[in-house]
């Protein structure tokens, strides 16, 4: 009956202006990103002499710009391929990283009992929208130097600066806000008949977690995996802060945005550089979009 | 002899071996640890259990965020109020300088204009596209396509959008970009778009626009689809114009849905830094408060000022935090 209805609504309301209007506007947003796409298969002297539009009328593919952005790098300038895996490897711990201890706070948040459980979550919210920018100079250092007051030492210098660690830790700090919030939310809705019967089968607290608590949060957990994934591979300001301008270790949005500054920026290189650091997240959209969009609608508060 | 004939070639697995192993341990070492953790937690006895919870689950991240997120912004409220290299106060020094330097008005402008439209902008267009595919027939390849950029990141966006605008001073070679392109065919005046203000920031705009776009709209679409057909229904048995059902129904059903949008962006807008960066490095007039204070911060290395930037960043975001806590508390007590 509902779904008649939804149909016959369907009809009656679908105009043929909005559709082609929404069509128009599709295209609209498709055209840039489908000019770089196709730049990038094109030969260097074809893309600085024509506009991409003429590929449709005089096709010249040559895949040159990959294998010269990719594998061609120089003494001091690694190859675009290894940027691809200083990506990878900061991305996957810190997604692993946030979202584990984000589960485990959620899950104290949600179903322990302690005084001052509320002034913490709303503490946690409120952070989800601080800026990065108002923490960069002060944790930069807590990496550089460590952490003292009046000459006692609370965290030693630990000599992590320019390896992967501090990126990892500031990733895991900065998605911790989000991830909290939207996790609990999720544990909250699981019904307390559930926990109190698996207390009253004696399960202490941890094996609650494990049993119940985890498989069961498991849909909510690779929704934010999504967006913590796409965040963290995007990322440019914790990169560039926290990579301490090591080669070693800078995803491939530094690189990027260093090869449109300064040197080496012919659109050759920068159309297929940036194909490349592009076509990893829009595999992980196309394929994963539901999740991401559950996710999107389950806290859109963080910028 | 050639001189790079000499020098091993590192092969590909040379990059990739390190990253994968280092990758490898760093996840194998936290799940093993916390592997560890359960294994032994879970034969303690209850009493243990009650207080080893709150340090196994809550600790952690309750540390973390206090030494990664709170212990720095107060920090850098503090270097705020001191000088370049933090050794000695300065008062207000730092906020009179961002106030009447004629390059930072430029740039707190320029912010200002950037968190107006950009919100604005987005949200409008969203929202309008929401509500033509609302009941469209096969709308989803149509919201992927324009919901996309969310997953291209802020630094490929703008090169993307730098090619678009890419302009050819000499009139005797082509244009290869899009706009210059299409300008150069109507014969317009050719213009080189990123170094004309204020046009400039409106380009930049355009690109945080193309992003945000699709967020709004999926956000907005799916509110919409929880009206209640009756209600739809039975303003269109009333024969309601499709304006006049949009403007009294739709928008009045959706308002708190529009109100999370707006602010999201706005949020987002603010901390934008890569686009400005990518495309014009902050120069012909177009840089904002993100972009400044990393370059007070790390160019000019001048802690002070960058750390007044963060700052006045922060406090703009204030009221929307007061807002949103608000909301929180009052959906809570709803339940």
């Amino acid at each position: 009956m509902s779904t008649l209805n939804r149909s016959r609504a369907k009809s009656a309301f679908s105009s043929p202006i909005a559709s082609a209007a929404a069509v128009v506007i599709a295209t609209l947003w498709t055209i840039p990103t489908f000019g770089l796409l196709i730049s990038s298969i094109r030969p260097e002297q074809a893309i600085n002499n024509s506009g991409w539009w003429t590929f449709f009328t005089n096709p010249e593919i040559s895949f040159e710009n990959y294998e010269k952005v990719l594998f061609q790098g120089t003494l001091i300038q690694p190859p675009m391929v290894q940027y691809f895996f200083n990506s990878l490897a900061i991305t996957l711990p810190a997604v692993v990283f946030p979202i584990t201890l984000a589960v485990f706070a959620a899950y104290a948040l949600a179903w322990f009992d302690f005084k001052g459980r509320d002034f913490i979550f709303f503490s946690i919210f409120a952070l989800q929208v601080v800026p990065l920018q108002l923490t960069l100079i002060p944790l930069l250092q807590l990496f550089a130097k460590g952490l003292s007051i009046n000459g006692i030492t609370i965290i030693p210098n630990l000599g992590i600066t320019g390896t992967y660690i501090p990126i990892w830790i500031a990733h895991t700090i900065f998605g911790l806000p989000l991830a909290i919030f939207l996790l609990h939310n999720f544990l909250r809705q699981i019904p307390r008949e559930l926990v109190e019967a698996a207390k009253v089968d004696g399960a202490g607290w941890f094996t609650m977690f494990r049993a119940l608590i985890f498989p069961l949060s498991i849909p909510a957990i690779a929704s934010f995996a999504i967006f913590q994934f796409l965040w963290v591979w995007n990322d440019l300001l914790v990169g560039l802060t926290f990579g301490a301008g090591s080669k070693e270790v800078a995803p491939m949005t530094v690189r990027l945005a260093e090869m449109v500054g300064t040197r080496g920026g012919g659109w050759e290189v920068l159309t297929a550089g940036a194909f490349v650091s592009t076509v990893v997240p829009l595999i992980v959209f196309f394929a994963l979009q539901r999740y991401f969009v559950r996710g999107l609608l389950a806290g859109s508060v963080k910028g | 002899m050639n001189v790079a004939m000499m020098i091993p070639q590192r092969s590909l697995w040379d990059t990739v071996l390190p990253n994968l192993t280092i990758l490898g341990i760093a996840i194998a070492a936290f799940l093993g640890v916390i592997f560890l953790i359960f294994v032994l937690a879970e034969r303690a006895s209850n009493n243990v259990q009650n207080i080893l919870k709150y340090i196994v689950f809550l600790a952690p991240a309750a540390l973390l965020l206090l030494i990664g997120l709170i212990y720095p912004a107060i920090r850098t409220l503090i270097f705020s109020f001191m000088n370049a290299n933090s050794s000695e106060f300065v008062g207000f020094d730092n906020y009179t300088w961002a106030f009447t330097i004629p390059e930072i008005r430029i740039v707190l402008r320029n912010t200002l204009i950037w968190t107006l439209l950009v919100p604005i902008l987005s949200t409008g267009l969203g929202l309008a596209i929401a509500y033509m595919t609302d009941r469209m027939k096969r709308a989803a390849v149509i919201k992927s396509l324009i919901f996309m950029p969310m997953a291209i990141s802020f630094v490929g966006a703008g090169i993307i959008w730098r090619f678009v605008y890419t302009y050819e001073a000499n009139v005797n070679r082509p244009e290869i970009g899009l706009l210059s392109s299409i300008w150069r065919a109507m014969e317009w005046e050719p213009r080189n778009w990123l170094l004309e203000a204020p046009l400039n920031t409106l380009l930049l705009i355009v690109v945080m626009v193309w992003i945000q776009t699709g967020f709004a709209m999926v956000v907005l679409s799916a509110a919409m689809r929880n009206i209640p057909d009756e209600i739809t229904e039975a303003a269109l048995l009333d024969g309601t114009s499709n304006f006049r059902r949009f403007t009294r129904i739709t928008i009045p059903m959706i308002r708190a849905t529009i109100v999370v949008v707006l602010t999201t962006i706005t949020i987002g807008t603010l901390k934008v830094f890569d686009i400005v960066r990518t495309m014009t490095g902050g120069n012909f007039q177009t840089n904002v408060i993100a972009n400044e204070m990393y370059s007070q911060s790390f160019r000019q290395m001048n802690y002070g000022t960058g750390s007044a930037l963060a700052i006045i960043l922060f406090v703009a975001i204030i009221p929307i935090i007061i807002y949103n806590v608000r909301q929180l508390r009052l959906e809570r007590t709803e339940r």
